[in-house]
């Protein structure tokens, strides 16, 4: 019988979730994983059989990227669904979460559907929908959680606009909960955050840039904590960017709340610093903090505090960007760079192994959003990432995949290069010498 | 030629004391051209220079003006408001067009922090921040360190506070940065709410009652309290204001000394400033408005390249 097989032959195959941190081949069959180790029986003789050498590469259950604005409906002209999904296929990324602030909002479920079957038709990295928490996100009722989560959504949120009513936060965390879905959740208060371009301390001081207190976050952030506690929902907090946030969770995770926390690669990264000289590249909300936050951060990934690393990816235009800084929107794009940042940042400098490394970008997100993927055991989806953690290159934002060109790391030479991407045992990125 | 303040002139905080100190003195052979009969002389003959004001403003965009026509180059006004900017053009097409017909200096006026840096980096032409946000507004800094200098004879070691709404001004952070670099010894007095969190890393001390701050400085530079500062919940009234930390009569007269008193307008009299303080003795509120013009001369004539020690034959005609 022809079967479609893939052998990922002699690479060091790194998977957190089977213990597995050993050279060997990984072989798919049919869009699944069939099995991993040394001297697998595989059968040569098989026509459908591809082999690729993984010699000196890591060999990992493929990365998920639980956090990403792919812009489509609304500003097709910034990204697509297909666009978005070949740029998650070169950064790595076997599966994205899609979240819902496009135009229309996913709020309803056509509007999850329509994103689907996009998903389909563009044939790359897999795309799941999440669902807005109210209807246009605008904070007032409760959007159609049942039948979203039913036409494929795997979780909500209204990211970038956060929730300002305590009871319904606390409304959406217990009707998500009777679905078994996270409720993720951007943390601002409104009232703090308002007009604010960049974190508030010495460089907005100087700069003249109305600031975002670290307490915009962290109000928010343990606000929700709090009523994750008291409806047993899961509450997961996107893009955590400041060291009280780092405290705050770990109060809540010793005290067996249902609380997951994600973190993003630039907030690991980089510092209110880059801000200096008014570059809109590095704006995003919630924006770079200090040195001591990135420090917490960076220790919350290595102890476990934080589950995640997402990327946030945010394409915009060239034309929005290349304004005065407090009219320039926020964000910057990450599917391509995620895990070079993540390696040149946190991996060469010991903070963390690469089996920690896997565990936040593939294992975690899996498990937390209750996906497909993320494992190495026998009958899971045949999504792997193969990649180089030693292999250095600069970032050129003209060659991204993805149709934005806003990122700070433009010219860096950073380390830690993806060599190919499969989804459903096949090959959907190989790099190009 | 590399001129000696580089391109442009964006803010105080890129400049060393000995730039500073090169542009107060370059504009002292400059203050007289604005007491002659004919107030012109050629320096800057056949130079293009635009004021680009996308904010309302009286004081600087005329000031800079005459700067500009005394020193006889041919300069434009461009305000927003009636403009391809209100037709919704961005800064960076309507700087590239202004440049197309081949402009030496652009004077910008913003109401965004960093337009005036974002603009430099995206244009030949030489640029100076009128006042970018609540960034920085280097000209007037460097007017207020003239005045300032006229009175003291030095700038090293006096004791200037900067009275009001710091976080929203623009002003006062040049004032900062300037003053510390010339050496003075810099407070700040107003309500906290108006201070900016991180102003303790400034290198400033902090007064919290306008009587302690009148105690300790030999000057003070007192903001133009914005009203729209009230409206965004910052202070409860103006009336409140006024009453503890308007800068009175009374107020002055408890201390034995003289205290020199700075504005850089408009004021509203009877919330930061009396009236009787405004127009009393030690007022030099008016000189900062002439030294303003020939501040603004010295950073015209330098950013064109002008040598420092030629600015009196430059005057004539001669070589720059």
């Amino acid at each position: 019988m022809t079967t479609r097989a893939l052998l990922l032959r002699g690479g060091h195959l790194v998977d957190p979730s089977t213990n597995t941190d050993a050279v060997g081949d990984l072989f798919l069959c049919d869009g699944k994983v069939e099995a991993f180790g040394s001297r697998l029986g595989v059968d040569d003789d098989n026509p459908g059989l591809e082999t690729i050498d993984c010699r000196g590469l890591v060999v990992s259950p493929g990365f998920i990227d639980v956090h990403c604005h792919l812009r489509e409906p609304g500003r097709e002209d910034v990204e697509t669904i297909a666009t978005g999904a070949r740029a998650a296929a070169a950064g790595g990324f076997t599966a994205v979460c899609a979240m819902p602030n496009t135009d229309p909002v996913t709020d309803n479920q056509a509007a999850v559907g329509f994103i689907i079957r996009q998903a389909q038709i563009a044939n790359a990295s897999r795309v799941y929908p999440i669902g807005a928490i109210t209807v246009g996100q605008k904070g007032i009722a409760l959007a159609e959680f049942g039948e979203m989560i039913a036409a494929g959504a795997v979780a909500l949120s209204d990211d970038g606009k956060p929730v300002a009513s305590a009871q319904l936060m606390r409304t959406a965390l217990e009707y998500a909960r009777t679905f078994g879905v996270p409720v993720a959740d951007h943390c601002e208060d409104p009232t703090l955050a308002l007009g604010g371009a960049m974190n508030e301390g010495a460089m907005s001081a100087k700069l003249g840039l109305r600031g975002i207190p670290s307490e915009a976050e962290e109000i928010m952030a343990i606000r929700d904590i709090l009523l994750a506690r008291r409806t047993g929902g899961h509450i997961h907090l996107c893009h955590m960017s400041t060291k009280g946030s780092v405290e705050l969770i770990r109060w809540g995770k010793e005290r067996q709340v249902n609380v997951t926390a994600e973190v993003c690669p630039h907030h690991l990264s980089l510092t209110e610093d880059c801000v200096d000289g008014y570059d809109t590249n590095a704006k995003m909300n919630p924006p770079l903090r200090t040195q001591a936050d990135v420090d917490a951060l960076q220790q919350a990934v290595r102890d476990g505090t934080i589950d995640v690393i997402a990327t946030d990816h945010a394409p915009h235009h060239y034309d929005e960007k290349e304004r005065e800084f407090a009219d320039a929107p926020n964000g910057i794009v990450g599917l391509e760079t995620a895990l070079a940042v993540n390696i040149t940042w946190l991996v060469k400098p010991g903070i963390i192994d690469v089996k920690t490394l896997v565990e936040k970008m593939s294992c975690a997100p899996a498990k937390i959003f209750h996906l497909p993927g993320g494992s190495f055991r026998k009958g899971s989806v045949a999504d792997v990432t193969v990649f180089d953690p030693k292999a250095t290159w600069t970032v050129d934002a003209k060659r991204f995949r993805s149709k934005g060109r806003n990122t700070p790391y433009g010219g860096q030479e950073l380390t830690g290069q993806v060599h190919l991407t499969v989804v459903d045992g096949r090959v959907i990125y190989r790099r190009q010498d | 030629m590399t001129a000696p303040l580089g391109k442009d002139l964006l803010g105080l905080e890129s400049l060393s004391g000995d730039q500073i100190r090169l542009i107060l003195d370059t504009a002292e052979p400059f203050k007289e051209i604005s007491e002659r009969a004919i107030k012109k002389v050629p320096t800057l003959r056949g130079a293009t220079i635009v004021n680009l004001f996308f904010e309302a403003s009286t004081r600087t965009r005329v000031s800079f003006e005459f700067a500009e026509k005394r020193l006889s180059a041919d300069s434009v006004n461009i305000a927003a408001s009636n403009s391809s900017v209100s037709k919704g053009e961005t800064l960076v097409d309507t700087a590239r067009n202004l440049e197309a017909m081949r402009i030496d200096m652009v004077v910008i006026r913003h109401g965004a922090s960093g337009a005036a840096q974002f603009l430099a980096e995206r244009i030949e032409s030489n640029v100076i921040n009128a006042g970018d946000g609540t960034h920085e507004h280097p000209t007037q800094g460097l007017l207020d360190l003239l005045t300032l200098r006229d009175h003291f004879k030095r700038l090293d070691g006096i004791k200037v506070c900067i009275c009001g709404d710091v976080l929203h001004s623009r002003v006062a952070r040049s004032n900062i940065w300037g003053l510390k670099k010339m050496g003075a010894i810099v407070g700040v007095c107003g309500p906290r709410s108006l201070l900016p969190n991180a102003i303790d890393d400034m290198g400033v001390t902090v007064f919290n009652r306008i009587e302690e701050a009148i105690e300790w400085a030999d000057a003070l530079n007192i903001l133009r309290l914005q009203l729209e500062r009230m409206q965004g919940g910052y202070i409860p009234s103006l009336r409140e204001y006024n009453r503890v930390f308007g800068v009175t009569r009374e107020r002055l007269d408890r201390v034995k000394r003289d205290v020199l008193i700075l504005h850089p307008g408009p004021m509203n009299r009877g919330v930061e400033i009396d009236s009787d303080v405004a127009d009393g003795p030690f007022s030099v509120i008016l000189d900062q408005v002439t030294n303003g013009v020939a501040v603004r001369m010295a950073v015209l004539y330098l950013l064109s390249g002008g040598k420092p020690e030629l600015a009196e034959a430059a005057k004539k005609g001669g070589e720059r």
